[in-house]
């Protein structure tokens, strides 16, 4: 149960300290603000999410107010209750955008706000509930962690999670010399990863879902770990990334992450759009509320 | 029910033509729902294109499995021979099942072995895409590749089991020609486990329920099965029922593999009924083909959990 506790909060990027501190500042060259890194929109749409509502099925133990025994559980059933356990979270409540060839949009708002399932939608992984998002191409989700196991050496978690991001055997063994290089564990990748430290294990994920070039791109902050070193090294190729794909989406709490690579921020209140557009104005916005 | 916010959200998208309805706007740039179940060959295609993930997840389970046991990979010749010592005792000698039975450990093993393999894909199917929400929602792949990986993590698992079958068989039934046929049963098994893993995968992932039922079903189902017992001496010539319900017995999925598959292995001591071969080529086809169709369906909505 830890272990997926640990799983889940990688996958949503929510580990504490991370990409929230104020006082890391890793970023070499804050660029001019206002600085537009990408190409402006050239006019041709790649996602459409149309009036989209997501809900969320949890299934958790009873909440304290609620008795967790049989016969509570027997009268529920005589009753024609539903399950107290089974709880449904309307995640996002109607949102619609449209995002162009060459956008890199940020997405922000508190935790719990929506935003990495927006994210899971608009990558095909979550069915609308009511909505659509249509795209162009196969958007991906920068992120392999749920496939690793952590009772596996590096070495075959790297042939895993490549084999999970769709390559072929001839890619994998061209890209793994890369990745181990890239994620500077060395000797390591011999050992389980269950023995690594939380940032060699960030660095290997990390590596492992860099090394596939996507369309439309979905980055999930959490993404730029580790030392100060590594996150220099993953910023950097983070930035090719979005440079090389067509649509960049990007979840950060990182205002200056934000600032400095999108043009266009759409913030999310409680599943739904408060705010879109100029980056300086919604963060304006954003921080005052 | 929260569209003026919605449409505050339309108005802000900018840069498209005044009203036009978003869904008309990507019909005319040509895009695609991001969620979108594929035609049936193409869903297949790709469920070929993941064979190398596939054939991964399902030893990097298996390594996984016992990686933290002192003993490690041992464990996986070790479960089964422990298994059969339990059995063995449990059936053959204390409940005294052996009777008129010849050479009963030969055939209970066998009768273990088939159904314990059918018996864990059908188990490690349901819980295949339930158990694995986050990799759903994480990574792109046709969701069959989900339960397909168990059963080949299971056959992985059985191969080792036969190799401990066949050198206890062969200390007291020479091998013949037959065993040739070995190889055959275990693929048209494996294919009736893969289709009814697909429907367990489809019918777990929304009844939640299923995990804590299937154990008693699974026993039902073993006991219907003639495991440690002759159907026919049973139900026939012990409990005087009519010949009818063997024969339903005997037509069960698990039953048509350990009938034959005992056959097989003890040719003298052994009369399976004539349709068993017919039984099981039946379920291989039929398991597979419903499995596929009606785990496709629902290929959207496995996410939602």
């Amino acid at each position: 149960m830890a272990e997926l506790t640990e799983e889940l909060s990688q996958v949503k990027g929510e580990e504490p300290g991370v990409a929230t501190s104020k006082d890391v500042r890793v970023y070499p060259n804050p660029e001019p603000t206002g600085h537009k890194p990408v190409d402006a929109p050239t006019g041709t749409p790649t996602v459409v999410v149309d009036d989209l509502h997501i809900v969320y099925r949890v299934y958790s133990a009873s909440s304290d107010h609620e008795k967790g025994n049989a016969v509570s559980a027997l009268v529920r059933m005589l009753k024609r209750q539903g399950r107290p356990q089974m709880k449904e979270v309307h995640a996002v409540k109607g949102v619609s955008f449209v995002a162009y060839h060459g956008d890199a949009i940020g997405i922000v708002g508190r935790n719990g706000s929506g935003k990495s399932t927006l994210l899971r939608a608009i990558a095909g992984l979550l069915p609308p509930h009511a909505g659509a998002v249509y795209t162009d191409g196969q958007p991906s989700l920068l992120g392999v962690n749920a496939a690793l196991m952590r009772e596996l050496t590096g070495e075959r978690n790297i042939v895993l999670g490549c084999y999970a991001m769709g390559m072929t055997p001839a890619e994998v063994k061209e890209k793994y010399q890369e990745i181990v290089d890239f994620s500077g564990i060395d000797d390591f990748v011999q050992l389980p990863m269950s023995t690594y430290s939380s940032g060699m294990g960030a660095r290997l994920r990390f590596a492992i879902s860099s090394a596939k070039t996507h369309d439309v791109l979905l980055i999930d902050e959490a993404l730029a770990t580790g030392d100060r070193e590594f996150r220099k090294k993953s910023q950097e190729r983070i930035k090719q990334i979005r440079e090389s794909a067509g649509t960049v989406f990007l979840v950060s709490h990182d205002h200056k992450v934000i600032e400095e690579t999108c043009n266009r921020v759409i913030w999310l209140h409680k599943g739904k759009i408060k705010m879109d557009g100029d980056p300086k104005e919604v963060m304006t916005a954003y921080n005052k509320g | 029910m929260s569209q003026p916010e919605s449409a505050v959200a339309d108005a802000q998208a900018g840069g498209r033509s005044a009203q036009e309805p978003l869904a008309k706007l990507a019909k005319r740039y040509g895009l695609r729902r991001a969620i979108a179940r594929p035609r049936f060959h193409v869903y297949l295609r790709q469920l070929w294109e993941r064979r190398h993930f596939m054939m991964t997840y399902a030893t990097s389970r298996n390594v996984s499995k016992y990686s933290s046991s002192a003993l490690g990979q041992l464990w996986q010749v070790l479960t089964p021979l422990l298994n059969a010592a339990i059995y063995f005792v449990m059936f053959g000698l204390i409940l005294g099942g052996a009777k008129g039975i010849e050479n009963y450990p030969v055939f209970l093993l066998t009768g273990m072995f088939v159904f314990t393999y059918t018996q864990r894909s059908v188990t490690a199917g349901a819980k295949s895409i339930s158990g694995n929400l986050s990799l759903i929602r994480a990574l792109h792949f046709p969701r069959a590749a989900l339960p397909l990986a168990y059963t080949i993590q299971e056959l992985q698992q059985l191969g080792i089991s036969m190799g401990v079958l066949l050198l206890i068989v062969v200390w007291s039934e020479p091998p013949t020609l037959l065993w040739l046929l070995i190889p055959v049963v275990l693929a048209l098994q494996s294919l009736f486990n893969v289709g009814a893993s697909l429907v367990m995968a489809r019918v777990g992932s929304n009844m939640r329920d299923m995990n804590q039922l299937l154990p008693f079903i699974m026993r039902t189902w073993l006991y219907a099965s003639g495991v440690f017992f002759s159907i026919q001496d049973k139900v026939v010539d012990g409990a005087h029922l009519p010949q009818w319900v063997a024969n339903v017995m005997y037509l069960n999925p698990a039953a048509s593999y350990i009938e034959v598959m005992r056959d097989i292995l003890m040719p003298q001591d052994h009369n399976p009924p004539a349709f068993a071969m017919a039984g099981c080529v039946f379920w291989a086809l039929f398991a597979l083909v419903f499995g596929f169709w009606y785990f496709w369906r629902a290929e959207e909505r496995y996410g939602r959990g």
